[in-house]
């Protein structure tokens, strides 16, 4: 008989959640601290540790950098920003092609599955190599000779390819019912591509997309094994010049200050994501 | 033989100038097969001014592929259909056209989630009919406000309930001022108490001489609003006629079967 035990009253339950709730807290604390605090101890009390701080966190060789560097990194940004937006439209154009099926367009959709398959089979170092050193030695008028621009158009071309599989998963990802009915409503299969597909694929992928983006932003410094100078390659001529490893560290941080606001997007994307279409990972009682 | 569309104005299904008496939509000889499965084996089909055919039969007669081909999301292989005596299936001939002509309102709503539900409603109009933005948006609104639903004209559509998001999709279809609405299943996909506000506003459009073609599971529904019920059996229609000699006294052996089977399931 269950009458012989005392029914579980609200504030018995509301008392067990917050109990639980503090040991949480608690024991995270705790295991940050010793965990954080032992890993600092053990690197502060390495015999290299001197060594490390005159090599790699000079506040001397900081302050010689960092003018030169930040300039470099300006040219990194508008690099980015600007293969960014050819990304984006190039990648759109090809996961289109290759998504629908019109006669017209078949050479062009041959085209379009041979060069994702070419651009991502390909290291992107070499891409940049070959743009680089390739182009100018053909000599062909109207061709542009900027290692920049050279460079730059290498990524470009790099990243549609990638980014140009994740729209078309997008496209791929929106029903079907969703063309037919722009369709029935009188709309050229243009108009429905315009105002009712590409939106909602677009909106399918923004996680997956920025995660490209957030790639892009760090290669672009592999542009500069071709000359330019950008914040990377700046950092490391004063390395090469001055045996000191700290604008090396300068230019990371550098990147960390754009990258990871751009991560924490994409996370807390995903996670609104997981919280409106609920997943495996949400277990238990909340 | 006329081309000409619905006056927008007075949006009433009287204003062309097919002759009385001509039917709006015929189908004729229409055949339709996806691979080696013929889903439509013939079908033969004439709907008259202001009058409502109900399509009835099991799923997979070929109820939802004949009002594709009617409004030409799918290509038929055989046969001809008209719309006001002008062919619409010539091949290679755009569709377009033909399709702003008509209206279909499909089982599982497909209304756009990216867009509010006054944008949905208007989207057809200010695309396809090119009726100016503010003009369609009043006159999405009116019509919004005509089948109770001005309140949820800024949300989108999953914040509505099912019933609601098919008033919705009625509407987007109506606001196009359709020749003929076509009607696919609308109410298989709600739950039972969302089912009677879909079939008043139905039942309303066609009191005001909406000519419509409508497949539907709801018997009581086909009897009450349909001027003729055509039962269709694996890509045929079996019989036709007035709803109560087709569903009160069947002449043909499968239209019997069938009404036992829903009688067994008590869904008559």
């Amino acid at each position: 008989m269950s009458t012989q035990y005392p029914l579980t009253t609200r504030e018995d339950r509301a008392r067990a959640r917050r109990r639980r709730s503090r040991r949480h807290m608690a024991i995270s604390g705790v295991s940050a601290v010793v965990v954080l605090g032992g890993l600092v101890a053990r690197i502060v009390t390495a015999s290299g540790w001197p060594a490390f701080r005159q090599t790699f966190l000079s506040a001397h060789w900081f302050g010689v950098s960092f003018g030169s560097i930040l300039s470099g990194f300006w040219l990194d940004i508008r690099m980015f920003l600007i293969i960014e937006v050819c990304v984006l439209a190039l990648a759109l154009l090809i996961a289109l092609i290759r998504t629908f099926d019109t006669p017209v367009l078949f050479p062009l959709k041959l085209i379009c599955i041979v060069f994702v398959d070419v651009m991502r089979g390909i290291p992107t170092i070499l891409l940049i190599y070959l743009f680089g050193f390739g182009i100018p030695t053909l000599n062909l008028k109207g061709l542009p000779t900027d290692q920049v621009v050279l460079g730059g158009a290498a990524l470009a071309l790099n990243y549609s390819a990638y980014v140009s599989e994740v729209f078309r998963a997008g496209l791929m990802s929106v029903h079907p019912g969703q063309g037919a009915a722009a369709l029935s409503l009188g709309l050229t299969p243009a108009q429905a591509l315009r105002t009712v597909i590409v939106p909602q694929a677009v909106r399918n992928v923004v996680p997956p997309l920025l995660n490209d983006f957030i790639a892009l932003t760090k290669d672009v410094a592999l542009v500069s094994i071709i000359g330019p100078q950008e914040a990377a390659r700046v950092a490391q001529i004063f390395q090469d010049q001055d045996f000191n490893f700290t604008p090396l560290l300068a230019a990371a941080a550098l990147y960390l200050c754009v990258t990871i606001p751009l991560i924490r997007i994409v996370d807390h994307l995903q996670w609104r994501r997981i919280r409106e279409q609920g997943s495996a990972l949400a277990l238990g009682p909340r | 033989m006329s081309g000409s569309a619905p006056d927008r104005m007075t949006g009433h299904p009287g204003a062309t100038g097919a002759p009385a008496g001509a039917p709006v939509l015929e189908v004729r000889g229409v055949t339709k097969s996806y691979g080696d499965t013929v889903v439509l084996k013939g079908i033969d089909l004439a709907l008259g001014e202001h009058e409502a055919i109900a399509l009835i039969g099991a799923s997979g007669s070929g109820k939802s592929t004949l009002l594709r081909c009617i409004d030409l999301l799918e290509g038929i292989d055989d046969g001809d259909i008209f719309l006001d005596g002008e062919p619409i299936t010539v091949p290679g001939a755009n569709p377009v056209p033909f399709r702003r002509r008509l209206g279909l309102v499909f089982q599982s709503f497909n209304l756009f989630p990216h867009m509010r539900v006054i944008d949905n409603v208007t989207l057809g109009a200010i695309k396809a009919q090119k009726v100016g933005r503010a003009e369609a948006r009043e006159e999405g609104l009116a019509l919004l406000a005509r089948f109770g639903l001005e309140s949820r004209a800024r949300e989108f559509p999953d914040r509505l309930s099912g019933g609601q998001q098919q008033r919705v999709a009625i509407a987007r279809a109506m606001l196009t001022r359709p020749r003929v609405l076509l009607l696919d299943e609308v109410t298989s996909a709600l739950d039972p108490e969302l089912v009677g506000e879909v079939l008043d506003l139905i039942r309303e459009l066609k009191d005001q001489g909406m000519t419509m073609i409508l497949a539907t599971h709801e018997m009581s529904f086909a009897r009450d609003v349909a001027d003729r019920v055509c039962f269709l059996e694996d890509g045929r229609i079996v019989e036709q006629g007035h709803p109560d000699q087709v569903l009160s006294a069947p002449r043909e052996a499968a239209t019997q079967r069938f009404l036992a089977r829903l009688l067994h399931a008590n869904r008559l």
